[in-house]
């Protein structure tokens, strides 16, 4: 799960993390209060979307004056933010976020994630931060260091240490970095988190050192023992859709195409989206119908990507197991009648019973296409979508 | 001889009166599973599914002579299920459980160091050796015996493999699982079918997130001289967008190195037959056989 920028510094504060002093705003007049509490000649005014690369889309402004803050509050609640990280149709702003503005002298990366290889966590530095770290991975890949904490090992004042030399740190810019990232790390492991990028930490021209802007996502399987995390999330940022299908258990995520799938197991549904891109078409989404494929679960599904307006036909693969496929048979074609399916479905199933479920499809009187293998359904759907 | 679960295993099931637990251990019996007894705290001393239940796994070693489990315990707990059968030093733990917090799973895998119990898991579909024995949720009835050896990360992609292999058979199944931090990966499963004498050829399925394909790819390229065995693949994932977690935890692609095209490029340069569509994978199979 992924929170806001302002979310992640309301949580690294607890943790003894150096941050600017800001607040969050929904309405423009509630900035009117914010800018006199923090009365300073600088303010940041900061759009808050879950997506990278908002500066350069006019998500982060510098402002000079109290009338400049509220005039770029207005301007920021309600836009359309598009980045290169969110899909063509961008972001609408609903959130914005107003901290003190510093005067930089040094601006470093930071990053904190789970190492899959070694089962620790890694912790990525660069002097070059600020930037697009992929950039200077690519272009300065000296200049990137990783550090490797072993699996369910605290990090360790050297390893502070030794991260803040390579940073070319000294003196009390030196101590600081220092007692920030041993919080950061202390933050991320005490809260689950799966990242923690930092980009810019920095150094101010004052030498204080602080986090100036910060992404965190955390470990969905751990979010029933970390409640204030859990709260933040903000349905805003997810398509309704996706919200739905949470609700119901069931694994989705909306993509950019126009063939609605639904598939048993995680594996299956990536190989669908697959096949499919290898035919010339394109899914509208992924979908595990996690857990067994019971009909009633096989039945929710369906209505929900029946309600894709994107969905031109949809393609159903279900590897039955231990489900009898008559049963999942009966269920899609009771949920075929209760939406009033007009839209193409080809379906294939595999598993016990297969014969009395296609059976079932085919005298059903809905447009239902029931396939004996993977490639002729992908082939089928394409084809039909493209009628 | 298969790996990991042979005609010797003595198998317990770790939340073995749970709902999950209970039919599985069923099915798992029905398939003639040596199934030697189950635990559950607190229902010590009686009987389920005409086995005996204890309230420890060193209970149930030292009654039983288990020396494998499968734990079917909810996320929670499910850690610490493992790491108490890591302590009684059981050779072998599929654990079943998806959704146990990846935290958690770093904290086994330090326990787990210089361990001699081999964990396999979490969030899989578990291990079966066609004709002797199953740990797990996968179909015994798509199983056949016979000489390949197939690892998935995912289940029902492993069930398309047994499926497709039905006419060469399964020496053994390992599904190692959809967890970024897990117990067997890649690398080790290679091994065990590389070592194997009754393993011909190797399916391997992976999918886009970490690098585990890559290592793999890589262990296949230092094999030498008679001690090398063909290998199909198929990477699922190819139309998967970036930052976007796919229903397994550890199915999302944060660099280029995680997708699925740069780890069929590295399996490719391994020497392996890697097939486009999971349909083509038995195939592939054959091919790399040279059948």
């Amino acid at each position: 799960m992924d929170i806001h920028e302002y979310q992640a510094k309301q949580l690294l504060v607890k943790f003894g993390v150096s941050i600017p002093p800001g607040e969050v705003v929904y309405q423009t007049h509630e900035a009117e209060n914010i800018v006199t509490w923090l009365n300073e000649d600088k303010i940041v005014v900061k759009a808050q979307v879950h997506a990278g690369g908002r500066g350069k889309s006019g998500g982060i402004k510098i402002c000079k004056n109290n009338d400049e803050v509220i005039k770029t509050v207005d301007e920021m609640i309600g836009m359309k933010i598009i980045t290169p990280q969110t899909s063509e149709n961008g972001k609408i702003v609903r959130r914005v976020y107003l901290e003190k503005g510093y005067d930089i002298a040094k601006e470093f990366y930071l990053c904190i994630t789970v190492d899959r290889e070694t089962g620790g966590n890694t912790i990525i530095s660069s002097r070059k931060g600020g930037v697009n770290i992929e950039e200077v991975a690519e272009k300065d890949p000296d200049e990137i260091h990783t550090m490797q904490i072993a699996p369910g090992s605290d990090l360790l004042t050297h390893h502070a240490r030794t991260i803040v030399y390579n940073l070319g740190l000294k003196g009390q810019e030196a101590k600081q970095a220092q007692k920030n990232i041993l919080a950061i790390y202390k933050a991320f492991t005490s809260l689950d988190a799966a990242l923690i990028e930092v980009n810019p930490f920095a150094v101010t021209n004052d030498g204080d050192v602080l986090v100036l802007d910060c992404k965190a996502s955390f470990d969905d399987n751990a979010l029933y023992r970390q409640r204030q995390v859990a709260e933040m999330k903000d349905e805003n940022e997810y398509d309704p859709l996706e919200l739905e299908a949470a609700r119901h258990d069931l694994n989705y995520v909306k993509l950019e195409g126009n063939i609605g799938l639904m598939v048993n197991g995680a594996g299956l549904s990536m190989a669908t989206m697959d096949i499919i891109k290898y035919y010339g078409g394109e899914a509208a989404n992924f979908m595990d119908v996690a857990g067994a494929a019971t009909p009633e679960r096989v039945a929710a599904a369906f209505k929900l990507i029946y309600k894709d307006k994107d969905v031109k036909g949809i393609l159903i693969n279900i590897f039955g197991g231990m489900m009898r496929c008559n049963d999942i048979a009966q269920g899609l074609v009771n949920a075929s009648k209760e939406v009033g399916l007009d839209k193409p479905l080809v379906v294939r199933l595999e598993g016990t019973n297969v014969e009395m479920g296609m059976d079932i499809l085919n005298n059903s009187g809905f447009p239902i296409k029931p396939v004996a293998t993977m490639e002729e359904a992908a082939q089928k759907v394409i084809e039909m979508v493209k009628e | 001889m298969a790996v990991l679960l042979t005609k010797e295993s003595k198998v317990i099931c770790q939340g073995f009166t749970g709902a999950q637990g209970t039919f599985h251990s069923e099915r798992a019996i029905a398939y003639h599973t040596n199934m030697v007894g189950g635990v559950t705290p607190e229902k010590g001393g009686t009987k389920h599914l005409d086995i005996p239940v204890f309230n420890t796994v060193a209970e149930a070693k030292k009654k039983t002579g288990c020396n494998a489990s499968g734990v079917f315990v909810p996320p929670p707990f499910a850690a610490d299920a493992i790491l108490e059968a890591v302590e009684a030093e059981l050779d072998l733990v599929v654990c079943i459980t998806d959704g146990i917090p990846t935290s958690d799973m770093q904290r086994v895998r330090r326990e787990m160091k210089g361990s001699k119990t081999r964990l396999v898991g979490p969030n899989c579909p578990g291990v079966l050796t066609p004709g002797v024995g199953k740990i797990g949720i996968i179909p015994g009835h798509i199983c056949k015996p016979g000489r390949i050896g197939v690892v998935s990360r995912s289940g029902t992609l492993s069930y398309e493999s047994a499926v497709q292999t039905a006419a060469l058979g399964q020496s053994t199944i390992i599904g190692i699982g959809g967890d970024p931090v897990n117990g067997t990966n890649f690398v080790d499963a290679l091994e065990l079918f590389l070592d194997d004498p009754e393993t011909d050829g190797i399916v391997l399925i992976g999918e886009i997130g970490g690098t585990a394909e890559v290592e793999g790819a890589d262990f296949i390229k230092s094999w030498s001289g008679k001690h090398k065995k063909p290998v199909a693949a198929f990477v699922a994932g190819s139309a998967a967008p970036k930052g976007r977690k796919l229903g397994h935890a550890g199915a999302i692609v944060n660099s280029g190195a995680e997708t699925a095209d740069a780890k069929k490029e590295a399996l490719k340069s391994a020497g392996v037959e890697v097939s486009d569509t999971i349909t083509r994978i038995g195939e592939a199979m054959k091919k790399a056989m040279g059948i």
